[in-house]
């Protein structure tokens, strides 16, 4: 499977290096090294959610216990997400990291990913949600700091989507 | 058994716990029996406040975490009882108003009304500790049990269809965040 164990391995340790203790996540192709780094690793709390929806309120509750979380999933896991991201998150202003997958965005080969690829950024903009494109390993580090410290400075969402440069090694 | 009743009757031990509540009448009921700062309403979102709950639980081992939730909101989020399930906090209480109804919209009938028996449904996702109650004596008893017990519970508690006559609540939604944020920072603190 081409996708990416090193570039994982840096989102990983990224995440890390923020703070993150807490990771809920559904399974999705492109996010198979992280999901396994959080179940390898003791100090990671990871919950395997039955819909990412409820990874909005799994995080507000880590929230006022004072932990860090993040949330992993597809641009169509965020899109089965956004009443919870509007009436808990925003609403209640909850500090809210979302770490996804941009599927269906250009060289996506799946015809079934192309719709949610076409909306996820309209959707994301239409909601107020600051986002930044995730492509270049070198500035991973850098990018999900700066996105970890606007969530927390504007008790708000903020998305990083993942790119197929980032993810994928054909 | 009315769920006001059923409230009273939990309302002491529920003062010394960490309580998240879905929003509408069970909201206001437990906020008119006084709120305390432990208290959160999750006056929106429907169906998280159960997930809400699990966070809490994983993240504060050490308190125990209750979650007062209603059949329609669980019902739109049942995959959340197998999550709970799945992860089974040792710390969590998961109790279930059932009145049957979307009472705070208007009383239109879920689908509890119909046969769906969320204890079993509970149960059925893998919780080990999971009833069902129709009077106050059973629920309470069920309550008091889970309290003590070291293991996740989810209590369904069949409740009539009325609610308060007001849903007024003088504590804004921002304020009741922050209150319960800082409660549970002095908590850890302490």
């Amino acid at each position: 499977m081409p996708v990416s164990v090193d570039n994982s391995q840096i989102i990983y340790d990224a995440l890390k290096s923020v703070g993150v203790e807490l990771m809920s996540a559904l399974p999705e192709t492109w996010l198979v090294h992280l999901v396994r780094m959080g179940e390898d690793d003791p100090d990671m709390k990871l919950v395997r959610l039955n819909k990412e929806e409820e990874g909005v309120g799994v995080s507000a509750g880590a929230h006022f216990a004072g932990t860090k979380s993040v949330m992993l999933m597809q641009n169509h896991g965020f899109l089965a997400s956004v009443n919870g991201i509007v009436s808990l998150a925003q609403l209640y202003r909850i500090p809210l990291l979302m770490l996804i997958s941009y599927r269906g965005h250009m060289g996506e080969r799946d015809p079934w990913q192309t719709e949610g690829g076409l909306s996820t950024e309209p959707i994301l903009q239409s909601m107020g949600i600051p986002y930044h494109l995730l492509s270049d390993p070198a500035k991973v580090e850098k990018e999900i700091r700066e996105a970890q410290t606007l969530a927390e400075s504007s008790m708000r969402p903020v998305a990083l989507l993942l790119t197929r440069d980032l993810m994928w090694e054909d | 058994m009315k769920r006001a009743d059923a409230l009273e009757a939990i309302y002491d031990d529920l003062k010394t716990k960490l309580v998240v509540t879905n929003m509408g009448a069970v909201a206001v009921e437990l906020y008119n029996l006084g709120h305390q700062p432990g208290f959160f309403y999750m006056e929106h979102s429907m169906g998280l406040a159960s997930s809400a709950g699990l966070g809490l639980a994983l993240c504060l081992p050490g308190r125990k975490i209750v979650v007062l939730d209603g059949d329609a909101s669980v019902l739109m989020n049942l995959g959340t009882l197998s999550t709970m399930a799945r992860y089974s906090p040792h710390n969590l209480t998961h109790v279930i108003f059932d009145n049957e109804s979307l009472l705070s919209v208007g009383g239109f009938p879920s689908a509890t009304s119909t046969g769906t028996n969320l204890a079993l449904v509970a149960k059925g996702a893998g919780v080990k500790n999971t009833g069902l109650y129709s009077d106050i004596e059973g629920f309470q008893g069920a309550y008091d049990e889970a309290a003590n017990r070291d293991e996740l519970s989810v209590l369904v508690a069949k409740v009539k269809a009325v609610g308060p006559t007001s849903f007024a609540m003088d504590i804004g939604l921002l304020e009741n965040r922050f209150e319960f944020a800082r409660h549970i920072k002095d908590l850890r603190s302490e």
